[in-house]
């Protein structure tokens, strides 16, 4: 049996402890663990963003991140972001605007373009292929994903 | 023609809510059934070598292994069937590739896997390797694959080409090279099997085609397709590359189950899809055409050999596209094009968007690009005296009566491009960063054609319910392209345009419909649209009738419009009549079977009716090419299509963005590497690169439509054609740039230098 760890952690608002083995990468946890199939899984590796969460509200490869890591912290997936099964204006805006085709890039496309927001409320279209840069989608172009994004900030700003 | 309520509109997806809350459940994420069991497959080390013995011993004895499947267990016939029917699930005697699978092994969880397929010692008696076609081709090369080596010889012979190019006054030849494209699909390929309990099988899976994949496991099985239920789960890109391959896996994945008689599921990393799955055939080609001063095409030969792997799988229809596209969409009175699929040891090439397609135009469109070079004519210019136009026949020999709506195309890109002004200051650019623009024209043979004719059928069933909502069934998937959504509105359309909010799909099964055929070939919308319309034509037929009684008219003279039957200013809801329907035990549900109409091929001349209708498209990029770095950037790309009618406007543009992304990927980035030793060199994102957000330029997707009789509301399909042309676009604006010309893609930094003698030119 691998060496086994307790992890306290909260997962979109809730708190959860859990023992398990040192090894366990987040993403796993999330997937197996907590049935939370929404963060996907494209390279385990780091390079595609399909996995992409919030660790303390910043964006991280959850498939790069080991369980004792998360111990204390906070994360949240594209099934915490709306409030009781409503949409964001951002996850919205990806609808209409087209920015989902197969779906598997979207988690973390969304979850990684919400922390932009957050942090910049209007990103330049420069800034926001800058924001999304590590996510891989390899069937929309990107284009309408960048437009959805900028709807999100305009609708952002009027409210 | 009527009014549209629906068709003609973007609509919001019905997929696309369950997708960005993250609740499209893909078939890694289908729940844990109990008892589920994992598979990892054993790979061949070696591209070629005969199996002398597989020892399993050691790794049948890891903690949570419970099986070790070989090709002798399985019980029905180790054969995936495809076209020649030469595809095995497992390896045997010989193994043709490295990589190939010989062996499946099932554990409890995951974690066992790796361990014990580390400790499966397979002893090959390793063979030399064939790695390139044309090392295969020679006469006395070792047969790789028990067919011989030459998979097929696709030919066309029109006219007379001895005349036709004395008859030229400029004759310009090239030979060009393509390499192979990954399809990068993001959800690695991943499918789960079930036993049920009366003897038969179940399967889950991303994938393309549900019913090449229920005749694998029928066949590995031994059992009767009744006996196989195969149910697409949400598919994360697929692009061609799930058209065949999930065949080969799933006959492995339901062989486990059947043996532990338990669920396995099989889900691959990154890496193991990049070396296990088919991807696009490289190429090497040969061109040489005649013009006259005036620019007018007189003669056309090719060759070309395509690299396809060491199983012919899909290879015969891929190149027999790549043989009726071969020599553009243009008139050309006297041709010959050869082309040849050739084994080799590697990864079976296979569907990739576009099939064999892009090869073939890159090749004629850096050719024609010469040729205007020569004749010192305006490129545009030279394919607008070419190009077929309504009533023209093609170089198979086919008439175009209908819906060819290339030369909107052309003038749409022109102007929207500002083609002359811009291809005018690219002339001018100086210094180290140069700007130069190209453009490609080209047509796409829509559905299975001539080649596929036997398999070309679709059905579809529908049904209304007592609330007048509704729902469908069809054998066409969706794996990202918007085929619900299109299909969606094609049937709440044909139901007189009532609200699509009323409309659901259901998930697609080879228990709902009968063998539709796969999901490839642009024919989607148009082999199932159509299907559905006949069906519902039929229902809404039943709801008239009943709707004139109620309306005091004839049936006939009942308007249905905007979701409601109408006689004068008096209207009935939809719902309403479906609801007295209901009550008044009408039946509300119809199925019809689509037959794609009749196409013709004659192998010796290649002349006939190829396809039922094409889609055509110009593109226009422009590029900027640092000579320094060698790095060239697309900064805009025009891209015009006609598509008969667009069904959603905001899909028909997602599909061009995102086809011409990846058509940029492959000709600018995108180059997978063969190691001396047969292995892949770079399987990953991190070696393999795809473009980001951060290569791609502004595109302009421009729609034309010019509708196609047969097709539903004018609709015919496309969504392969945004990725064709771009090769061939950016090639000859790259060579525009640089005044030299471009022969090879992908179009690396190295091979830019290597043109300004600032490197060697890189060997690939
Ligand atoms: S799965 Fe984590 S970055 Fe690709
Ligand atoms: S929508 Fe398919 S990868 Fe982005």
């Amino acid at each position: 049996m691998p060496f086994q760890i307790t992890v306290d952690c909260e997962v979109n608002g809730e708190r959860i402890i859990r023992t398990l083995p040192a090894t366990m990468l987040l993403s796993e946890f999330l997937r197996q663990e907590l049935g939370l199939t929404g963060t996907k899984l494209g390279c385990n590796k780091g390079s595609c963003g399909a996995c992409t969460v919030l660790l303390d509200g910043k964006p991280v490869n959850s498939c790069l991140i080991f369980m004792p890591q998360v111990h204390k912290h906070t994360v949240v997936t594209i099934e915490g972001l709306g409030k009781e099964g409503e949409l964001t204006d951002l996850q919205k805006a990806f609808i209409e605007e087209g920015a989902v085709q197969c779906g598997f890039c979207t988690p973390g496309m969304v979850i990684v373009s919400e922390f932009l927001l957050r942090k910049n409320p209007c990103p330049t279209e420069e800034e926001i292929r800058d924001g999304i840069a590590g996510n891989l989608c390899r069937c929309t172009g990107y284009t309408k994903i960048i437009r959805a994004i900028q709807k999100a900030a305009k609708c952002r700003a009027e409210h | 023609m009527k009014e549209l309520d629906i068709v003609g509109k973007s609509i919001d997806r019905p997929d696309a809510r369950a997708k960005v809350s993250g609740r499209a459940l893909y078939c890694d994420d289908l729940p844990s059934v109990s008892g589920l069991l994992y598979a990892g497959i054993i790979k061949s080390p070696v591209p070629a070598g005969r199996i002398k013995g597989i020892h399993i011993e050691d790794a049948l004895s890891v903690d949570g292994v419970v099986d070790i499947v070989l090709a002798h267990h399985i019980p029905g016939k180790n054969l995936v069937p495809l076209i020649f029917d030469d595809w095995i699930v497992l390896a045997d005697k010989e193994v043709r590739y490295a990589g190939e699978p010989i062996g499946v092994v099932v554990a409890e969880h995951p974690r066992a896997l790796d361990i014990a397929l580390n400790k499966v010692k397979v002893d090959i008696e390793p063979l030399p390797a064939l790695l390139s076609p044309f090392d295969a081709m020679k006469p006395d090369a070792r047969k790789i694959n028990p067919r011989g080596n030459i998979f097929n010889h696709h030919k066309i012979r029109r006219g007379d080409v001895e005349s036709g190019f004395a008859e030229a006054d400029i004759v310009v030849e090239g030979e060009y090279q393509t390499g192979y494209q990954e399809h990068a699909y993001l959800e690695p390929l991943s499918l789960m099997a079930k036993p049920t309990p009366d003897q038969g099988m179940q399967v889950w899976g991303g994938m393309q085609c549900p019913f090449y994949v229920q005749s694998a496991v029928a066949t590995v099985l031994g059992i009767a397709l009744n006996k196989v239920e195969v149910i697409q789960t949400t598919t994360g890109g697929a692009f061609g590359g799930k058209e065949d391959v999930p065949s080969r896996f799933a006959g492995i994945v339901a062989l486990a189950a059947w043996r532990s008689g338990r669920a396995v599921r099989l889900t691959f990393s990154r890496e193991e899809d990049i070396v296990s799955t088919s991807k696009r055939h490289p190429s090497f080609s040969r061109y040489r055409i005649g013009a006259r001063r005036d620019g007018r095409l007189v003669a056309c030969t090719a060759e070309v050999i395509m690299d396809a792997g060491a199983y012919a799988t899909l290879s015969p229809s891929v190149s027999w596209r790549a043989t009726v596209h071969c020599c553009g969409p243009y008139r050309i009175p006297n041709v010959r094009v050869d082309v040849y699929a050739v084994a080799t040891n590697k990864v079976p090439a296979g569907a990739f968007r576009g099939f064999g397609t892009p090869q073939v135009i890159f090749a004629m469109e850096r050719v024609m690009d010469e040729l205007a070079n020569q004749l010192k004519m305006d490129p545009l210019e030279l394919r607008r005296r070419n190009i077929l136009r309504r009533g023209d026949t093609t170089v198979t020999g086919q008439r175009l009566p209908w819906s060819v709506g290339l030369g909107r195309t052309l003038q749409e890109c022109a102007k929207k491009s500002n083609w002359k002004k811009r291809r005018k200051a690219a002339e001018q650019s100086t210094g180290t960063k140069k700007r130069g623009i190209g453009c490609a024209t080209f047509l796409y043979g829509v559905g299975l054609g001539a080649a596929g004719r036997k398999i070309d059928r679709a059905e579809a069933s529908v049904q209304v319910e007592g609330d007048g909502s509704v729902r469908f069934s069809v054998g066409t998937t969706e794996m990202g392209q918007g085929m619900e959504s299109v299909l969606t509105q094609i049937v709440a359309e044909a139901l007189g345009g009532i609200s699509p909010g009323l409309v659901t799909m259901t998930e697609v099964s080879t228990s709902r419909v009968q063998d539709s055929g796969p999901t490839v070939a642009s024919r989607a919308t148009y082999m199932s649209g159509n299907a559905l319309r006949i069906a519902c034509s039929q229902i809404l037929n039943r709801m008239r009738a009943v709707a004139g009684e109620r309306l005091h008219i004839p049936a006939s003279r009942v308007v249905v419009t905007g979701g409601r039957f109408k006689a004068g200013t008096e209207e009935i809801d939809f719902r309403e009549i479906a609801c007295e329907c209901f009550e008044r035990h009408v039946p509300l549900s119809a199925r019809a079977l689509y037959d794609s109409p009749p196409t013709s091929w004659d192998a010796e001349t290649g002349q006939g009716k190829a396809y039922v209708v094409y889609s055509y498209a110009t593109h226009i990029a422009e590029v900027e090419v640092d000579t320094e770095t060698g790095i060239v950037s697309v900064l805009r790309f025009w891209a015009a299509h006609d598509v008969g009618k667009a069904v959603n406007p905001q899909l028909v543009e997602g599909q061009i963005e995102g086809g011409v992304v990846q058509g940029i990927g492959y000709a600018l980035m995108e180059s997978l590497l063969t190691a001396n030793d047969g292995h892949i060199l770079n399987p990953d994102f991190e070696t393999y690169i795809i473009p980001t957000s951060k290569d791609i330029p502004e595109i302009y997707p421009i729609i034309v439509e010019s509708p196609y009789p047969e097709g539903p509301f004018g609709a015919k399909g496309f969504g392969e054609t945004p990725l064709m042309g771009c090769g061939a676009a950016i090639a000859n604006a790259v060579s525009n740039a640089i005044g030299r010309p471009i022969t090879r893609l992908p179009i690396l930094p190295e091979d830019i230098l290597a043109l300004f003698k600032i490197c060697s030119a890189p060997n690939r």
